[in-house]
């Protein structure tokens, strides 16, 4: 037993050292990569510039340097916390990023959970009878949502409910609230009106995955002997479904959403960039067209913390719904 | 015989817990009509234990599931009546047969490591089998799942309640099941062939136990196997299954002691321990037969060393004095 309990934080450690093995590789990748693909500074100065203006320039950034001293100046500062400013705006990178981060979660987290909530269970009842014509008209929908580009989707949804119907608006963020430093859409009705829109083409997409995954998950359990024994119980239908099939297919649903919400908190970039959202997305896009490198390096460091931090998150829950996955941790 | 199964085999003749008659369960698959079981006739006493015994794929868990109402499409019951205790299985509505299953008719599976829910407590698993049935509290229903695990022999329940199946040994594990089983005290248990993934010791007192228990408690008994020397000190009566028929009836004394059918004889004969004993260790010739491609009329006619022309036409079960039943033209009488 004391032997179990101490397991655990020694596998989050291990994780935490691979995430910073992942950054280090990460970030000079990214160094590299941005140094190759051109000069921040053309984008920051006017045509006219001098040579001198942009000299002195790229001496105030600390672009006159070679490549690796700038990379270990912000090894060095970043082991502080000081992940430089923007070239661009000259607000602090790390700043920006938080600035931006409740919009994209919001988004995200009301994208995933519709992805959720409809897709569970379109994906049962697709799984429980695969022949039947609603099975047929579920699974050919999320192939369409599975293989039409997020943008298109997107665009269709404004046509649809910006243009031709007027009742949502089709881009920006709407009001907000603040609670604490942290301003929230989900608190207003016009926040809600601005939200649906980009949540909706985010969890279409989403959610299109969610059904496929549920409904193998489900044709694989439901042959199971336990499911047949559960019915020679007597059990009711609902619990066989609500507990016995449904905390068995919960393992591959939560391993798909989890790393699908991570992916759409780090990489929101095209819904949010359809739908000027004001998020996360959007400010790296942005940060990699005007070649802001402290705000990509930054943001991007942010996000493998992030995902480790979400991988982490489904292991312990995984535990807590697979009893046996609970002895494999140990080995 | 014992006494209590000298009155299970009395009360038999009287008032049967279960008559199935002429059940026909097939599957429609893409290669053909699967006739699983095709024409099979079971008649069980209160508190009787019944042996079905034949080899892989004859038939014996299909008819099991038959009776609890659980076979799934392609599979379907095309003909025949299940009469259990009064109802007709074969026509009532499914609500209805669910609060019969693992109340009144319980059923034990074969593969222990594949039938409790990974996912669930065992607590978990007992409980919900007797709320399933039952308006009691959990507290209620907790205290008869611990008295489930004591009965089967169960060392120190309150800890086996709280436990995952992955923590369990195979024989734990099926002795948990039992106890599901047993738990609602049904009238009727399936067994389909619950000791075969056991180690043979542990297969021993499995069968020992269950059958005290169904003797004390008056549970009448369907002991699945294809292994006929693992009913011979169990049943009362034995029904010998083929390609999806029963081909041969009685009490375990004469199916054993005095076979009727060939292939009866043959199972017989292919037992180590009446080989030891001078009869010549005898494997029957041939293959089963695929049931999408069986031979016309007897479908153990290319296996029998008995067979004439006759056989060429399927026989019907002859009735025989001393409830003894057997379906072949050249019946070893
Ligand atoms: N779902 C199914 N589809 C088609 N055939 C099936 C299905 N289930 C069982 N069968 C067939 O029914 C026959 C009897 O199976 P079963 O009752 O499981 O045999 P056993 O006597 O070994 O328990 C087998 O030949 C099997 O191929
Ligand atoms: S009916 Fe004929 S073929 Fe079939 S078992 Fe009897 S003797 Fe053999
Ligand atoms: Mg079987």
């Amino acid at each position: 037993m004391r032997k179990k309990d101490r397991q655990v934080p020694v596998f989050i450690i291990n994780r935490l050292f691979q995430a910073i093995g992942v950054i280090l590789v990460m970030s000079v990748l990214v160094f590299v990569g941005l140094y190759l693909i051109g000069d921040p500074t053309s984008m920051l100065v006017s045509p006219e510039a001098t040579e001198i203006e942009r000299q002195a320039l790229r001496k105030a950034l600390g672009l006159d340097q070679s490549i690796w001293v700038q990379y270990l100046t912000f090894l060095g500062n970043a082991v502080h916390g000081d992940f430089g400013r923007s070239f661009l705006t000259g607000q602090p990178a790390l700043q920006l990023i938080v600035e931006r981060m409740p919009a994209t979660v919001e988004l995200v987290v009301v994208a995933m959970t519709f992805s959720v909530v409809v897709g569970v269970p379109l994906g049962i009842l697709a799984g429980l009878r695969p022949k039947a014509p609603s099975s047929k008209a579920i699974m050919t929908g999320s192939i369409l949502g599975f293989s039409l580009p997020n943008f298109w989707i997107g665009l269709m949804l404004i046509m649809l409910f910006a243009v031709y119907l007027g009742i949502l608006p089709a881009s920006a963020r709407g009001e907000t609230v603040n609670v604490g430093p942290v301003a929230l859409s989900i608190l207003t009705l016009d926040g809600w009106r601005h939200l649906a829109l980009p949540a909706l083409t985010l969890g279409l997409a989403k959610a299109a995955l969610i059904i496929r995954v549920t409904r193998a998950a489900t044709r694989e359990v439901l042959p199971m002997d336990y499911i047949k024994f559960a019915r020679a119980k007597g059990l009711r239908p609902s619990r066989i479904l609500n507990v016995h099939l449904l905390k068995n297919i919960l393992i591959p649903i939560v391993t798909v959403a989890g790393l699908e919400f991570g992916q759409a908190i780090a990489f929101a970039v095209v819904t949010e960039s359809v739908f000027s959202w004001p998020g996360m997305g959007k400010l790296l896009i942005d940060s990699i067209i005007t070649l802001d490198r402290p705000v990509v390096v930054a943001y991007l460091v942010m996000m493998v913390f992030f995902l480790v931090i979400l991988n982490l998150v489904i292991d312990i829950l995984y535990m807590a719904i697979d009893p046996s996955a609970r002895e494999k941790v140990r080995d | 015989m014992d006494v209590s199964s000298m009155q299970a085999t009395a009360m038999t003749r009287q008032e049967p817990l279960l008559s199935i008659k002429g059940l026909k369960t097939h599957f429609a698959t893409r290669a053909g009509v699967v006739k699983a079981v095709d024409g099979v006739d079971i008649e069980l006493g209160r508190g009787e234990i019944l042996g079905l015994v034949g080899e892989s794929g004859s038939g014996k868990s299909i008819t099991g599931f038959s009776i609890l109402g659980l076979i799934d499409p392609p599979g379907r019951i095309v003909d025949g009546s299940i009469d259990y205790d009064g109802l007709d299985l074969v026509s009532m509505d499914e609500e209805a047969r669910r609060r019969l299953r693992g109340n009144d008719i319980a059923m034990i599976f074969q593969d222990p490591s594949m039938t409790l829910n990974p996912v669930l407590r065992i607590d978990t698993q007992l409980i919900e089998t007797v709320q399933a049935h039952a308006e009691v509290s959990t507290a209620e229903a907790r205290q008869r799942a611990r008295d489930a695990l004591v009965q089967v022999g169960i060392p120190s329940p309150d800890e086996r309640l709280k436990a995952y199946p992955y923590e369990l040994s195979g024989g734990m594990r099926q002795r948990i099941a039992i106890a599901i089983a047993l738990i609602n005290k049904p009238k009727l248990i399936i067994a389909d062939e619950p000791t075969t993934a056991l180690d043979v010791s542990i297969q021993g007192q499995i069968i020992y136990e269950v059958k005290q228990l169904c003797r004390r408690t008056g549970t009448a008994l369907i002991w699945i196997t294809h292994d006929l020397a693992v009913v011979a000190g169990l049943a009362d009566r034995i029904s010998v299954m083929y390609a999806g028929r029963i081909v041969e009836t009685g009490t375990t004394a004469d199916v054993i002691e005095r076979p009727l059918h060939p292939y009866t004889q043959g199972l017989i004969d292919s037992v180590p321990s009446h080989a030891t004993r001078g009869h010549r260790l005898h494997q029957i010739k041939g293959m089963t037969p695929s049931l999408l491609n069986l031979p016309k009329g007897c479908a153990f006619r290319e296996r029998c060393e008995k067979a004439t022309p006759e056989c060429l036409v399927a026989p019907e079960p002859t009735l025989l004095p001393g409830g003894k039943s057997v379906r072949c033209w050249n019946p070893a009488l």
